[in-house]
C-alpha cells in the first residue's frame, strides 16, 4: 500500500555493480518506503538476480559507483549479517542445502542471533517450538520440516515455503523474495502469496523480483519497474505488469533503446 | 651420548622379558615378536604404504617404555568417563588401574591381561596375537613383544551387553612408549558396543603403540566406536585387526583429533559368508598435526557387505591421508561395497591425500567409490550469513554439519554430545 508521508526504507541512486570486471549493474535509481510492495521484472540477464543480492551484500559482486541508503544507514559499509539485523531479508531463488543441520536448530539460531543483535528476547528450545509452529500454520507446513535437515530433499515449494517461514520469524523491514513463483505450481503459490500478504504491514517493504506477472496476480505491487541491461527502464502500476504480459518485453526494450538515442 | 641409534634400535634394546618364565606361551609369543621386530625396519616415505606419512621425527626421541607407576586420583579424570558406561577399563601408560575402573571382579568376561592368564590362559593363548600379525608390521611386533597389559573383553554366547563398555586409555609419563593392547572375543550370538579412547592427562610427549584384536563369532554383532584424542605432542601409532565370522556383523566410527602424527590401520577380514560391516571415519586436524588412516576390507568368502564412509576436516597447516583399500577375493561372489571418501580443506595451506584402492578378483560383485575433497560452500555460507549469522558462526555451523553425518551415528549419547562440542569450537580455534 502507498501511504502518505511514509518513511523511506531504501533509497538506490546510481548502483553500478560487476562481477569479474562484467558490469552487469549499470545505474540503478530506487525508492522504496514503508508500507509499499515494489515489482522488479525483465528477462533473464537484466541483472534483476544481481540486484537483489547486491542488496544482501553478496561478496562476489564488487560496487563500482553508486550508493544504497537503508533506513538511516550506508548499506555497503555493512557485510551480510548485519544487513540481515537491521532488518533485511532476501529470500533466494535457489536456498541451499545444508545436509547435518536440523531445520529447527538453524531456524532458532537464525532468530536468536538477530533477536539478541535487535536487542529482544531469545527464545529457549521449547519456547522456540511454540513460536515456529504457530508461524508455520500461515504456511501450511507439515511439522516434519522442522526435524529435517535444513532444505536437503525438500521440492520446490517447500524450499520456499521455508524462505518465507524464516521471513515470518526474522521480522524484516524490507524483503526481496528473488523469483518466489519459480518451480511452485498454483496451489502452493497462492499458500506462499498468502503468507506475504499476511506479513506485510504498514511498517515493511517487499520488492518482488520476477520473470512472470503470474506471482502479481496474488501479490499486488504498488509500483513495477522493468529492469534491461543492468537499468530500470520503465516504472508504473500495477498495470505495468499486465501490459507487459499482452505486449511482451520487446516493447519495453525497444521502447528503451529508442529514448536512450534520443537522450545520446 | 649415543648418536645414530634409532627408534627401534634402543626399543630392542630395552626389551625386559628375556630371562622370565621362558616357558609360557606368552614370553614365546613376545620372544617370537622380538626377534621379528629386530628384523625388520622402520617405515620411511620410500616405503609405498607410508609415503605420505613421514615419521622420521620418532627415530631421534629418546623413548624409553613406559612403566606401571603413575598414580592418579580419580577427581582428576573423571570428566573423561561415559556415564552410560556401567563397565570401565582404565590403562594409564597401558599399565591396568583397578581404582579408576569398575568392573565385576567375579566374571571373567572382562578383565586385564594378568587376571586373565592366571584363570583363563588357554583361552587368551588362543587367541592373542593370531589376528594382529606381526611378521611384515615393526610397530605390531613391539607392541607383541613387551606386551605385559591389555585390555580383555570375552562376551559370552548369545549374551547382549545393552550398556556400553568402555576402555580408556590415559597417558601420563613424558618421553616414553606406551603400548596399550585390546582383546575381544564376542562368542556366537553376542552383542555389544565397544568404546575404546584414547586420550592424554597433560602436555605429555610420549608415544602409544597400540594393538587391537577382535574376534567376531558367527551372527555376533559388535558396534566399535574409537576415538582418538591425545595431545598434540603424541605420536599415536595403532593397529586394529577384526576377523569377521559368519553373518557377524561389525559397525566401526573411528574419530581422530588428537596427535602431532598419527596411524591407523584397521584391518577387518570378512571371513565367512553373510558377514557385514559399516567402517565411517571422521579426522578433525589442525595446527600441524598428521592424521592417517589405513584401512582394509577384504572380502574373503560370499555374500559379504562393506560400507564404508571416512571424512575429514583439515584446517590450518594440518594434513590428513586416507587409504581406503578393498579387496574381494575369487570366491567372494556376491559381495556389495561402496566406499566414499568425503574431505574438507578449511585453509590454503591445508592438504589431504585420499586413495581409494579396489583390488576385485570376482566378477559378480557390486562396488562402488568416491572421493571428493572441497572446501566450504560460499554460497552456503553467505546463506546463513544473509540470515544474521557471523562469518564465524557460519563457518563453524557448516563444518559441524560435514561432521555430523559421522558423529551422530555414535549410539552413546554423552560421547556424541562431547564431539559435537569439540567439533563446533575447532573451527572457531581458526
Amino acid at each position: 500500500m502507498i501511504v502518505s508521508n511514509s518513511k523511506t526504507i531504501l533509497a538506490v541512486q546510481g548502483l553500478h555493480a560487476s562481477i569479474n570486471g562484467k558490469e552487469i549493474l549499470k545505474g540503478i535509481d530506487l525508492t522504496v518506503k514503508r508500507g509499499e510492495i515494489h515489482a522488479i521484472m525483465g528477462l533473464n540477464g537484466s541483472g534483476k538476480s544481481t540486484f537483489a543480492k547486491v542488496l544482501a551484500g553478496h561478496s562476489a559482486y564488487e560496487i563500482t559507483a553508486g550508493s544504497i541508503q537503508f533506513e538511516n544507514k550506508n548499506l555497503l559499509d555493512l557485510p551480510p549479517e548485519e544487513r540481515a539485523h537491521a532488518g533485511l531479508f532476501l529470500a533466494f531463488q535457489y536456498p541451499v542445502e545444508i545436509p547435518g543441520v536440523a531445520n529447527i536448530q538453524f531456524l532458532r539460531l537464525a532468530y536468536n542471533t538477530i533477536q539478541s543483535q535487535r536487542g529482544k528476547e531469545e527464545l529457549d528450545p521449547l519456547e522456540f517450538d511454540d513460536f515456529v509452529r504457530e508461524k508455520m500454520k500461515l504456511l501450511n507446513m507439515k511439522p516434519d520440516f522442522l526435524d529435517r535437515s535444513v532444505n536437503e530433499g525438500f521440492s520446490g515449494g517447500e524450499k520456499k515455503r521455508n524462505e518465507i517461514l524464516q521471513m515470518a520469524l526474522l521480522e524484516p523491514r524490507l524483503s526481496i523474495l528473488d523469483e518466489m513463483d519459480s518451480g511452485l505450481d498454483i496451489d502452493a503459490l497462492k499458500t506462499v502469496a498468502n503468507g506475504v500478504n499476511q506479513i506485510m504491514n504498514k511498517d515493511n517493504a517487499t520488492i518482488l523480483v520476477t520473470h512472470y506477472q503470474r506471482l502479481l496476480d496474488y501479490i499486488v505491487p504498488d509500483f513495477v519497474h522493468v529492469m534491461h541491461a543492468g537499468r530500470i527502464v520503465l516504472t508504473g502500476g500495477k498495470e505495468l505488469a499486465l501490459e507487459l504480459e499482452t505486449r511482451g518485453y520487446d516493447w519495453v526494450i525497444n521502447h528503451s533503446e529508442s529514448t536512450n538515442k534520443v537522450t545520446a | 651420548m649415543v648418536i645414530n641409534t634409532d627408534y627401534l634400535e634402543r626399543s630392542l634394546e630395552s626389551w625386559p622379558f628375556t630371562n622370565t618364565k621362558p616357558s609360557s606361551w606368552l614370553n614365546q609369543l613376545r620372544a617370537n615378536a622380538i626377534d621379528q621386530a629386530s628384523m625388520l625396519r622402520l617405515p620411511t616415505k620410500r616405503d609405498e604404504e607410508w609415503r605420505f606419512t613421514d615419521i622420521s621425527a620418532l627415530t631421534h626421541l629418546p623413548f624409553r617404555p613406559s612403566q606401571p607407576e603413575n598414580i592418579i586420583h580419580i577427581g582428576d579424570v573423571e570428566h573423561l568417563f561415559l556415564k552410560e558406561a556401567k563397565i570401565r577399563l582404565v590403562f594409564i601408560d597401558g599399565y591396568f588401574s583397578s581404582s579408576l575402573s569398575i568392573f565385576d571382579p567375579t566374571s571373567l568376561t572382562v578383565g586385564n591381561l594378568p587376571m586373565f592368564l592366571s584363570s583363563n590362559s588357554a583361552y587368551l593363548e588362543s587367541h592373542l596375537g593370531r589376528l594382529a600379525k606381526y611378521e611384515d608390521n615393526v610397530f605390531t611386533a613391539l607392541n607383541t613383544a613387551f606386551l605385559s597389559d591389555a585390555a580383555v573383553v570375552s562376551i559370552p554366547k548369545n549374551a547382549a551387553v545393552r550398556d556400553p563398555i568402555h576402555l580408556l586409555f590415559i597417558a601420563t609419563q613424558n618421553e616414553v612408549t606406551s603400548y596399550p593392547r585390546c582383546l575381544l572375543v564376542c562368542e556366537e550370538g553376542s552383542n555389544i558396543t565397544l568404546v575404546e579412547e584414547y586420550i592424554a592427562h597433560n602436555n605429555a610427549k610420549y608415544i602409544t603403540n597400540s594393538v587391537s584384536e577382535f574376534f567376531l563369532a558367527p551372527h555376533a554383532n559388535v558396534k566399535h566406536i574409537r576415538i582418538q584424542r591425545e595431545n598434540l605432542e603424541a605420536f599415536h601409532l595403532a593397529n586394529c585387526a577384526v576377523s569377521l565370522d559368519r553373518a557377524s556383523q561389525y559397525q566401526s566410527i573411528s574419530i581422530s583429533t588428537g596427535a602431532r602424527i598419527s596411524r591407523y590401520n584397521q584391518n577387518v577380514f570378512l571371513n565367512d559368508e553373510a558377514a557385514e560391516c559399516t567402517i565411517d571415519g571422521l579426522t578433525m586436524i589442525s595446527n600441524q598435526q598428521l592424521a592417517d588412516t589405513h584401512s582394509c576390507i577384504d572380502h574373503i568368502k560370499p555374500h559379504g557387505t562393506s560400507y564404508q564412509q571416512h571424512k575429514c576436516i583439515v584446517n590450518e597447516k594440518a594434513h590428513a591421508v586416507f587409504n581406503g583399500r578393498i579387496v574381494v577375493r575369487p570366491h567372494a561372489q556376491q559381495t556389495n561395497s561402496s566406499q566414499s571418501s568425503r574431505n574438507l580443506l578449511l585453509s590454503k595451506t591445508a592438504q589431504v591425500n585420499t586413495k581409494p584402492q579396489l583390488e576385485i578378483f570376482a566378477n559378480d560383485v557390486k562396488c562402488a567409490h568416491g572421493a571428493t575433497v572441497g572446501q566450504l560452500d560460499e554460497e552456503e555460507l553467505f546463506y546463513l550469513e544473509s540470515r544474521g549469522l557471523s562469518p564465524a558462526t557460519a563457518r563453524s555451523l557448516l563444518t559441524y554439519a560435514f561432521g555430523a553425518e559421522i558423529i551422530n551415528r555414535i549410539p552413546v549419547t554423552s560421547l556424541r554430545q562431547r564431539l559435537e562440542h569439540a567439533i563446533l569450537t575447532q573451527e572457531s580455534k581458526s
